[in-house]
């Protein structure tokens, strides 16, 4: 059994403001009845103010979907619909002294409820960015479309470095056969699809050749980083050495300097050369990677 | 020293005295009769069964009576067929690589789509190494397509292995019949018995069988130990080397206290199967018809009339089992459930998949499995707390309409659905 936290269990057994909100203005339908998640959220947000003024759930779901959906309503109720979108899934663990991590899509969940909510309130569409693949890392909950992308957009051919990329085992490691076997039947499909002919990169001959590639690698990279709330900015670049500044969730995230390495493979790839990647500024404590 | 300390705090949440332990498909208690037989051999006959000295002797004798002891379990012809194995993972294990390595010319499987998964993932697992799988689908009540299964035989196939009964619905399959099918192609013949041994008399002499895996801590011996039914004569190749143990097919020190223990535990089980059947199935089916009578949008799994007589799967309907087991946990009630999220997946048991039971009641879908020591006060207790239960759990359902007590499947339609 789950070793859920006293929090999750006391929101579980006796739920809050599990009912459906009369006269709601605002309702949010989530999940998957595959994936044995579904949530109801209902609000009645104030008009004049635009602060909910009650919210209320109905969860078909495990203890921790319905612990996250409880948890939900009393972290949003009395904020304004904007402080109430500004809620992170990681808020809504926090606030039940955490989760397994195999539960973390509960929070997820719930954070996705109230910005269909949200959405529905102001007449704009939701669009649900939910990937419904297999999962492999239960760990940071990854799947393996989410494995596939990466592995085709960066080219990746090791575990280390889809570890490095998309974080996919990067804990527990009971996941590590299965991603090779992603891996494996990637790189079939590209190998199939390449062209034999290569184009053969040489270093850049001016010092904007070199911005522009290293700025190009980056943007490349920017999407990833930013979906796990981070983000990379060019500070400085001396002969072959590249100055960066993590930015974001990046500045801090103990897996920092795996990224950083892994920035400096790709720099390195686009430069032809070897590239040695610093760190400045969010990141310093990272150190060289070198 | 101090011995008083306590090892760990994940006891049960309430006194076992008023408990109520349903999911004995999943273990067992362990008889205390066993564990009497078995103590010895942890204190007193602690000698090498190999040796020749008067430490090793009465030892390896013990073995030799706890052999026969199953053999009389699964009616074998010698008991030495019986190998014993550390569970019925490795004894499954061993029955799959063996076929392989001993039929090396021949390069298919045939297996269904609901074994457990000892069975699925090594057969996942040759599949990704070029061998053909022949996954025999179920049809909505669990039972094997006997017709794919029929054109799935062929002089290409090494080895058929199939379950014997479900673990998680306890439906049979017809496995004497299976057997005798792939014998007329010379094909060797595995099956898991491990929710049979113990439940339903077993005969493996003048049957197809050729390998059949059983657990021991499925019926009241301790964890840590099974058996490898191999009938004599067939090719064999072994998975553990490096020793003369087991005739040389599981080479590695013999468990001891365990062997002695499943010896034991086949030994009352061999008698239960006759004296104690009845009286448990009486007490599944009473568990089933009040639940079923209590709890509306309620319904059985698997193929009622034709499982073990200690399991029923009932799936309710708009509620997610996680929850329900959580909730009966507080009354000291203990069950499993196919539900997702109990184990961590996402998706439901692949067995409630196979059957094409839909997604609204398969997550909602717990396993009651009764044993020689359920009482009729542990089926109470179920049919008092369980009912509540799920009807609380509906009142927080979006796909459930509290008002009239009907789902609303049709009104609720979440984005990603």
């Amino acid at each position: 059994m789950w070793n859920y936290s006293e929090k999750v269990k006391e929101h579980f057994f006796t739920p809050r403001n599990a009912k459906v909100v009369e006269q709601a203005n605002a309702i949010g339908d989530v999940g998957s009845i595959s994936c044995g998640d579904a949530l109801r959220l209902t609000l009645k947000v104030n008009p004049d103010t635009e602060i909910i003024e009650d919210a209320g759930f109905q969860t078909f779901g495990c203890g921790s979907a319905i612990a996250s959906s409880s948890a939900l309503t009393e972290i949003i109720i009395g904020k304004t619909i904007d402080e109430a979108k500004a809620v992170s899934n990681q808020e809504i663990a926090d606030y039940l002294d955490g989760l397994p991590p195999e539960k973390m899509h509960c929070s997820v969940m719930g954070m996705e409820a109230l910005h269909a909510a949200i959405a529905q309130y102001r007449g704009e569409e939701f669009v649900d960015d939910h990937e419904e693949g297999e999962l492999i890392c239960k760990c940071f909950a990854i799947d393996d479309v989410m494995i596939r992308r990466v592995v085709a957009q960066n080219k990746l051919s090791t575990l280390e470095e889809v570890i490095n990329y998309t974080k996919a085992g990067g804990a527990c490691s009971a996941c590590h056969e299965k991603i090779e076997w992603v891996l494996e039947s990637c790189i079939e499909d590209y190998d199939a699809a390449s062209t034999p002919a290569s184009v053969e990169l040489t270093p850049p001959k001016s010092i904007v050749e070199r911005v522009k590639r290293v700025e190009a690698v980056l943007d490349e990279l920017r999407p990833m980083l930013q979906a796990d709330g981070g983000d990379v900015q060019l500070a400085d670049i001396d002969d072959d050495m590249v100055f960066l500044t993590l930015t974001g969730a990046c500045s801090g995230c103990g897996l920092s300097g795996a990224t950083l390495s892994m920035i400096e493979q790709r720099l390195s790839e686009a430069l032809a050369e070897p590239i040695t990647v610093y760190p400045v500024g969010g990141a310093a404590h990272a150190g060289g990677v070198s | 020293m101090n011995l008083n300390y306590k090892c760990c705090t994940g006891t049960p949440e309430s006194d076992p005295l008023g408990s109520a332990y349903l999911d004995n498909n999943a273990t067992t208690q362990v008889d205390p009769k066993v564990v009497e037989a078995m103590l010895p051999f942890l204190t007193q006959f602690y000698g090498n069964p190999s040796s020749i000295h008067s430490f090793g002797r009465p030892v390896g004798q013990a073995i030799e009576t706890a052999r026969q002891q199953v053999q009389e379990l699964i009616g074998a012809e010698f008991s030495s067929e019986v190998v014993f194995t550390s569970c019925a993972t490795e004894a499954t294990t061993t029955a799959i690589l063996s076929a392989v390595e001993a039929f090396p010319e021949r390069k298919e499987i045939v297996t269904s789509v609901v074994e457990h998964p000892a069975t699925l993932q090594m057969c996942e697992h040759l599949q990704r190494k070029g061998y053909t799988i022949h996954w025999i689908p179920v049809d909505k009540k669990g039972r094997i397509d006997m017709d794919a299964y029929k054109a799935a035989l062929s002089d290409r196939v090494a080895l058929v292995t199939m379950m014997w009964a479900n673990n998680e619905t306890g439906t049979l399959f017809p496995i004497r019949g299976m057997a005798e099918l792939a014998k007329a192609h010379g094909i060797l013949f595995h099956t898991d018995a491990v929710q049979v041994a113990g439940k339903v008399p077993i005969q493996v002499a003048n049957s197809g069988i050729d390998l059949l895996s059983l657990s021991g801590h499925k019926f009241h011996a301790p964890k840590g130990i099974g058996a490898l039914y191999l009938r004599r004569g067939t090719k064999f190749r072994p998975l553990m080397r490096g020793g003369h143990q087991e005739r040389g097919r599981r080479a590695g020190t013999e468990n001891v206290s365990g062997v002695v223990a499943l010896g034991a535990a086949a030994a009352i089980a061999a008698e239960s199967v006759r004296t104690d059947t009845a009286r448990i199935s009486m007490m599944r089916d009473r568990l089933e018809q009040g639940l079923l009578a209590r709890v509306p949008n309620a319904f059985v799994t698997g193929d009622p009339g034709n499982r073990v007589p200690n399991t029923s799967n009932v799936a309710f309907e708009y509620v997610e089992g996680e929850s329900i087991l959580l909730m009966l946990n507080q009354f000291g009630i203990a069950a499993s459930s196919g539900s997702a999220c109990t184990s961590g997946s996402l998706e439901p048991s692949h067995v409630m998949r196979a059957m094409e039971i839909p997604y609204t009641a398969a997550h909602g879908a717990i396993r009651f499995s009764l044993s020689r020591f359920t009482t009729d006060e542990m089926i109470d207790a179920v049919l008092q707390e369980l009912p509540p239960i799920v009807a609380k759990l509906r009142t927080l359902s979006p796909y459930w309409n509290e008002a009239e007590g009907v789902p609303h499947t049709e009104e609720f339609a979440p984005v990603f659905g």
